[in-house]
């Protein structure tokens, strides 16, 4: 009885901890700044798009907006492409060679990808790829390189040999089973990698902060941080700027809850 | 096939790293022709730089705060949400969603929450009568950390919750038979059933944990950019400002060597500790 009571308490408190912070933006993206401070959690007394609008003349916010998906997109692309080519050609290797890039792909799990900010902010200033997108997706491909290896090479692993092997005996070229055979067998976890990766790139602020000055470059973690100088006292901006922000990779969770909670459970489990 | 990953990796992962220890060993403004100087930076760090021992500690009061209250959470609502009913599944996925947002956004809510003079945090506060604890949450060096370790734990407690609920789905429903067949009550079977096999689960979620509290950067930029007096800074925190801000890139790269090393010798030692706990069990 006493633990049925203690566990619903317990249970309706943390729901209630994350719905309340959530409608008080939600619902504030249509309200007026005191309306906010007196009254966060009430309906707005009148629904206006005015945030909105502002959010979009004088805020800007469709070129950081355009500027995160194409890094964020570019970047898993790259990334999912390149990592399920080495995770194949590494789960093949049954020699030396497979174990040895396996290690040094898994180093980079155990530094920190903070860790390099300095030299990679000193050769992209040689390389001019300071203020360019092209310099950011390099970044994050290079950073979310290992973490990916590490997963779809343990998927790889426990595919069958026999099922590479029989299609090798065929006359199959490396290339041809990869594509054909290696790819559509790891779709889930190609997926849930990708979703892993996508929350990263779209979520990140620390190399956007480093690499990107010019206001026709910045992603929207970064168009947020300097709303917070620019806004400093008005949060109903500050809250419809957040909304806009999150509102793809919230649409995306409801859709494909599974594969949110398998991408960024593995990451967290493999990483 | 895999050479281009290879390439891309060594060049702007390997290589980096590599070149972080020749930095270490300058000075250097970032302009000017950066200067050879052994090991000055790090004789530096050790006898006369406070404010590293500062962050250092602050780092290690974060991660400890995050790691235990984080820990903690998610294994208690695990074990509540542990059956795959409807309700509890809803309920995970309510839990879980926090981790879908930026560190920024989280930031800039809590922020908002936090505020002294119309916050959340501290409306609720007078309106149980607790006045003495509507304080300003952010904006005090005692409580600004632990402020801002709160909001990390409410970040990433329903992500840890659901690798919980995954290695507590493994324990076989046998064990708790047995045990209620013994009379054991609800907090035995916890203490003899749960926690020993969910240990392997506990050593995945606190190396995790440790890993991402000490790279808390974006949550603590957003929120306080380690102030006030570098109350609430932390190791990463305080790296991007000494090369960003206050333009000593050598010494900002001697830091970022320093806290490779703390972070794997934590990483280590926890390994080594969790491995004979679930050694003995």
């Amino acid at each position: 009885m006493f633990y049925n009571f203690a566990r619903r308490v317990a249970l309706i408190s943390f729901a209630l901890a994350i719905i309340v912070p959530t409608s008080i933006v939600v619902l504030g993206a249509f309200k007026k700044d005191l309306e906010i401070y007196t009254q966060p959690l009430a309906w707005p007394k009148h629904w206006s798009l005015f945030n909105f609008s502002r959010l979009i003349h004088e805020g800007n916010v469709f070129v950081p907006f355009r500027n995160s998906l194409i890094v964020t997109t570019c970047s898993v692309a790259i990334t999912l492409t390149l990592a399920s080519m080495a995770a194949y050609g590494i789960s093949r290797m049954i020699n030396v060679t497979g174990k040895v890039l396996f290690l040094l792909f898994s180093l980079g799990l155990a530094i920190p990808g903070q860790v390099n900010i300095i030299p990679i902010y000193i050769l992209f200033t040689k390389l001019h790829l300071t203020n360019s997108l092209i310099g950011l997706i390099m970044v994050n491909v290079a950073v979310t390189l290992p973490i990916s290896i590490f997963i779809l090479t343990t998927f790889f692993r426990n595919i069958q040999k026999e099922m590479f092997e029989v299609a090798g005996i065929d006359g199959a070229t490396t290339w041809r089973i990869y594509r054909s055979i290696a790819l559509p067998l790891s779709r889930p976890a190609m997926g849930a990698t990708g979703i892993f990766l996508f929350v990263i790139c779209w979520n990140d602020l620390l190399y956007p902060l480093m690499l990107i000055t010019q206001a026709d470059k910045k992603t929207l973690p970064l168009t947020l941080i300097d709303f917070r100088g620019e806004y400093a006292t008005s949060f109903s901006m500050l809250f419809t700027a957040i909304l806009v922000a999150s509102m793809p990779l919230v649409i995306m969770y409801v859709f494909m809850q599974r594969s949110f909670v398998a991408g960024l459970t593995a990451g967290a489990v493999k990483g | 096939m895999v050479l281009p990953a290879l390439a891309i990796y060594a060049f702007l992962y390997l290589y980096p790293a590599l070149s972080n220890l020749a930095y270490a060993l300058q000075r250097w403004d970032g302009v000017t022709k950066a200067k050879f100087v052994g090991l000055h930076n790090f004789v530096n760090m050790t006898n006369n730089d406070d404010l590293l021992h500062k962050v250092v500690g602050n780092s290690f009061k974060f991660t400890f705060f995050v790691v235990i209250f984080q820990t903690a959470a998610s294994l208690f609502f695990a074990t509540f949400l542990v059956k795959n009913t409807k309700t509890n599944i809803a309920l995970r996925t309510l839990y879980f969603f926090p981790t879908i947002l930026s560190s920024v956004s989280v930031g800039l809510i809590w922020t908002f929450l936090y505020d002294p003079n119309f916050g959340f945090v501290n409306a609720i506060f007078k309106k149980v009568g607790l006045n003495s604890f509507a304080l300003n949450w952010l904006g005090s060096e005692k409580s600004s950390l632990y402020a801002i370790a709160f909001s990390q734990v409410w970040f990433h407690t329903g992500q840890m919750m659901v690798i919980y609920i995954a290695g507590l789905q493994q324990i076989p429903a046998e064990l708790y038979e047995a045990a209620e067949v013994d009379g054991a009550s609800r907090w035995q079977q916890f203490k003899n059933v749960t926690w020993p096999m969910a240990m392997p689960t506990t050593a995945v979620v606190v190396a995790y944990t440790t890993i991402q509290s000490f790279r808390a950067f974006d949550l603590i930029y957003s929120m306080t950019q380690g102030g006030p007096q570098n109350s609430s800074n932390i190791l990463v925190t305080l790296i991007y400002n000494t090369a960003f801000s206050s333009f000593r890139f050598g010494y900002a790269s001697a830091e970022s060597i320093l806290l490779v090393v703390v972070v794997l010798v934590i990483t280590w030692l926890q390994r080594r500790v969790l491995r004979i706990n679930t050694g003995e069990k």
